[in-house]
């Protein structure tokens, strides 16, 4: 693997590409450190991919099948017809450059293949060889060139260092989303069995056992065990969840992530330590066990495979309605595409708090809310006891996620949550946060370990702003509501901006709840004294 | 070359009719009448059948861009105009996009300085369009005069607002400065920034040249070389009624600013100069944030093999029931 060069030197960044060079003469370089293995063959077999065998990125053969450009040009037909958005944004582009600095990849890096517009050009110029008469007689001249094994290859190369994070789409005057143009290139790569192992892995474990991580039913129970174990010891209160029960009024879904690693699972146990002492009704499944979605990163079709089962499950357990957890693709997904795919819910009920009798309109039709929705709900209500001092050693500020952010617009319930249960709360600049905010650089399913350079590049806005209010507020902790997230920003800022620590929203409401017939607590979650008590006053 | 091509090829356009007219006199019936009515059925059939090729691929999905704080709860605040649910919010926030350019106003400059990146003030692009965009339009309305005997009220009135500063005779147009201003800045940025050079096409520099070739030959003939208005006047009027004359007495200058016309409005339709339609059809501006209120439909939705609930319990049914799991089966 590629060591990972200091941040001194990641950041010898030039914004400035070659002012003679034309960027179509410039052959793609795979460059360790930026890029993920390929799939093995196994996982792409487990969910039907086509061309399932096991490939190597850096070699010369990437084991094509026959008539792949043939393959290539018939999908883009087909996807043209189907999506008028990638029509359009293959069409109207005007290169103004709005989008240029915007992307964190080209922020971090500098390569100009990663300014969004460019990275969109890679795609249009072979749309325009194709499927324009200009492109198809001017060539060159018109933005046009052939596809072959080269723009492949950079094409992968560059498709999988977009995050779909939206922000281009933020600032392009037509709105022109360069992750719609992504999401139509990783189709392609799939249809030649290009996909990553990172992506395929996971597809592969949530297709077959539910979740992305594989963990079986009792796997699953067991890491739920742990945690129930934890909470006693913190707070002297055993709850008591259930698994796959029929008749519960409330199916609970979260990104399995939360249930595996530090720090997502004190996010888990904060939603069983609310939902106890709320004392509602709600079960999880072991089959439905994913809120995210890799297959979002690989097709339409494969993401649809996998969402399948949050109706399916909410439908055989007979549920009213669904809580999903603290992710951030996941619920670009479920606002945007649960209910056409595999609706209508007709089966369920309009969401209604059992505690506040709030009905949540905004989820009419697809019968599920988000747990910041419903704990801001409580806490405005007045139907929970906080104490905020337990958070007093943490000064803290607010990582909106892409798709939250971008994909819904849910900016208002975390932080009323977090001003609930927090004293010390500071907000990035405005140019880094809400609809604008970074990307943590490792979304999409790019959150490997072999290309950690890339993420630390795409990681580098995201970590400069808070290293703005680390310097000037203190701030220690970066509060989220992503699993992906707890995962990779702990890795930034280890990187980037070491001491400052990462929670999602959720483990800083289950700090502060005052727990009908707890103990006295002495600990946080996370096992460490709280203000005041033991020795770190 | 990107460059210099697309320079070339609007002064081969100039050359032409300005030799055509002045060369052979009867090629005026060409420049006059023939390429007008080409270029308007082609521009008209043109944009039509484009928009008409992008509706035939559907929106399968609500893929809204949000700007602003959802609508939720009831006490937090919606951002109606960056994250719209209704249709007249949607309305208004593209009212703001293609009247105001609202989301190039967004716009930021990204710098490395005392090695970390910043992000500083940019509205000279959104500043440079709307200029250029507005006067467009104001001049392109202004026009109108030429079309109709009895020049109405409204386009007088936008007249005396242009010549506000009642400067020279011809009275100068405020207009004409901006465009030739917004155009030249629009031209030298993509030659001198780096990055907008980087992403340029020959594609990018042609419609400026053009623009700017047009807005020059229509000063030159308003303020330097006069063409006798009332002859112009004629065959644009005779042109719109069908019943094409051509007057005597109509300068060369005259026959490269119409061509130039011309070749803009056949050139459009299959250009990105089409942004002007497309703006409008762009789902992520377009549509509503409300697909959790009400059921989006995708009109080729297809089933798709899934991995029931009944196969996950076969393959796990021995370790559901060991760990106290309620099982569909024994
Ligand atoms: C609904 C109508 C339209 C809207 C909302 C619109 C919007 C925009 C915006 C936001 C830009 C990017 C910023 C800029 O470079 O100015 C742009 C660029 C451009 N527009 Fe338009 N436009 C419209 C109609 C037109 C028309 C009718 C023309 C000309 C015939 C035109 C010509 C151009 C050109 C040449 C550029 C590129 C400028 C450059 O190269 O930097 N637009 N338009
Ligand atoms: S902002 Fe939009 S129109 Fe401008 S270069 Fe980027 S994608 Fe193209
Ligand atoms: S979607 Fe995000 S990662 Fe992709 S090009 Fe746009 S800004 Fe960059």
């Amino acid at each position: 693997m590629a060591k990972l060069p200091k941040p001194e030197e990641l950041l010898q960044i030039n914004y400035n590409p070659p002012p003679t060079e034309d960027w179509m003469d410039r052959p793609v370089e795979l460059k360790q450190g930026n890029f993920c293995w390929g799939a093995k063959g196994k996982n792409l077999a487990a969910v039907e991919f086509p061309n399932a065998r096991d490939w190597t990125p850096v070699e010369a053969d990437w084991k094509l099948p026959k008539d792949w450009e043939g393959t290539v040009l018939e999908a883009m037909a087909d996807r043209l017809s189907k999506y008028r958005s990638f029509k359009v944004f293959m069409d109207i582009c005007v290169r103004c450059g709005a989008c240029a600095d915007k992307c964190h990849f080209f922020i971090g890096g500098g390569d100009p293949k990663n300014m969004p517009v460019l990275r969109a050009e890679l795609m249009r110029s072979v749309y325009r060889k194709y499927f324009t008469t200009a492109g198809k007689y001017l060539g060159k001249l018109a933005g046009a060139r052939e596809l072959d094994l080269n723009v492949l290859k950079e094409w992968w190369y560059y498709f999988y260092q977009c995050t779909e994070c939206r922000r281009c789409s933020v600032f392009c005057p037509y709105g022109i989303d360069t992750a719609e143009i992504t999401l139509m290139a990783r189709e392609f790569t799939n249809l030649l069995g290009l996909n990553t192992d990172w992506i395929s892995g996971p597809v592969a474990n949530c297709y077959m056992k539910g979740n992305h991580l594989g963990l079986e039913p009792h796997a699953i129970m067991n890491s739920i065990e742990g945690m129930i174990d934890d909470i006693e010891t913190i707070t002297g209160i055993r709850i008591n969840p259930s698994f796959n029960r029929k008749g519960a009024e409330i199916l609970f879904v979260t990104p399995s992530g939360d249930l595996f690693a530090d720090p997502g699972t004190f996010t888990a146990m904060g939603y069983m330590m609310l939902f106890h002492e709320l004392g509602i009704d709600y079960t999880w499944s072991t089959y439905a066990s994913e809120g995210g979605n890799f297959g979002f990163f690989t097709s339409n079709e494969m993401a649809k495979r996998l969402n399948a089962k949050i109706y399916a499950e909410a439908k055989r357990l007979g549920v009213k309605y669904i809580i999903g957890g603290e992710c951030g693709h996941m619920w670009r997904v479920l606002n945007q595409y649960m209910d056409t795919w595999n609706g209508p819910a007709d089966f369920m009920e309009v969401p209604k708090s059992p505690i506040t009798g709030t009905v949540f309109d905004n989820a009419a039709s697809t019968k599920m809310i988000h747990v910041t929705e419903f704990t801001a709900d409580l806490i405005k209500n007045n139907k929970i006891k906080l104490d905020p001092s337990r958070n007093d050693d943490l000064v803290i500020t607010y990582h909106d996620s892409c798709n939250t952010a971008r994909g819904m617009g849910l900016l208002e319930e975390p932080r009323y949550i977090i001003n609930s249960v927090c004293n010390k709360f500071h907000e990035m600049p405005d140019n880094t946060i809400r609809e604008r905010t970074f990307c943590c650089g490792s979304g999409t399913g790019l959150n490997a370990s072999e290309n950690m350079e890339i993420r630390m590049r795409g990681g580098y806005p995201r970590a400069n702003a808070v290293k703005f209010v680390r310097d000037k507020h203190g701030v220690n902790m970066l509060a989220n509501i992503c699993a992906i997230d707890r995962a990779t920003l702990s890795a930034s800022m280890d990187y980037w901006v070491p001491g400052v620590r990462v929670t999602g929203v959720h483990e800083l409401v289950a700090n502060a709840l005052i727990m009908t017939g707890e103990k006295e607590r002495e600990t946080n979650l996370r096992g460490e004294p709280l203000p005041g008590k033991g020795g770190n006053e | 070359m990107k460059t210099v091509l697309p320079f070339i090829a609007v002064v081969i356009l100039v050359l032409l009719p300005l030799f055509g007219v002045t060369v052979a006199h009867q090629t005026q019936i060409f420049f006059g009448v023939v390429v007008p009515y080409t270029a308007v059925a082609v521009f008209v059939f043109g944009f039509i059948y484009r928009i008409l090729q992008w509706g035939k691929s559907p929106v399968p999905f609500c893929i809204p861009t949000t700007c602003g704080q959802q609508k939720s709860l009831p006490w937090i605040k919606q951002d109606k105009l960056e994250n719209p649910v209704t249709t007249m919010q949607v309305v208004g926030r593209m009212l703001l996009e293609v009247l105001v350019f609202r989301s190039l106003f967004r716009n930021m400059k990204t710098e490395m300085k005392e090695g970390k990146a910043v992000y500083g003030s940019e509205k000279l692009l959104w500043l440079a369009g709307l200029a250029f965009h507005w006067s467009f339009l104001f001049i392109f309305v202004r026009h109108y005069r030429f079309f109709v005997q009895d020049v109405p009220t409204a386009i007088q009135l936008m007249e005396g607002m242009d010549s506000f500063f009642q400067i020279g005779a011809p009275l100068f147009y405020m207009t004409d400065a901006v465009i030739l201003g917004a155009v030249t800045f629009l031209l030298v940025r993509r030659v001198y920034l780096p990055q907008i050079r980087y992403i340029s096409l020959a594609a990018d520099f042609f419609p400026l040249f053009l623009i700017l070739a047009i807005a020059i030959s229509g000063i030159l003939m308003r303020y330097f070389f006069k063409t006798h208005i009332v002859a112009v006047k004629q065959l644009a009027i005779g042109l719109v009624s069908l019943n094409p004359t051509i007057p005597e007495g109509i300068g060369a200058i005259f026959y490269v600013h119409l061509f130039l016309i011309c070749v803009l409005l056949m050139y459009f339709p299959f250009s990105k100069l089409m942004h002007m339609g497309g703006v409008f059809l762009s789902p992520t501006r377009n549509m509503a944030n409300d697909s959790r209120i009400v059921r989006y439909i995708n009109p080729w939705n297809y089933p798709v093999h899934v991995h029931t609930y009944e196969e996950y319990e076969d393959d796990f049914r021995e370790k559901m029931k060991k760990a106290g799991l309620p099982v569909e089966k024994e």
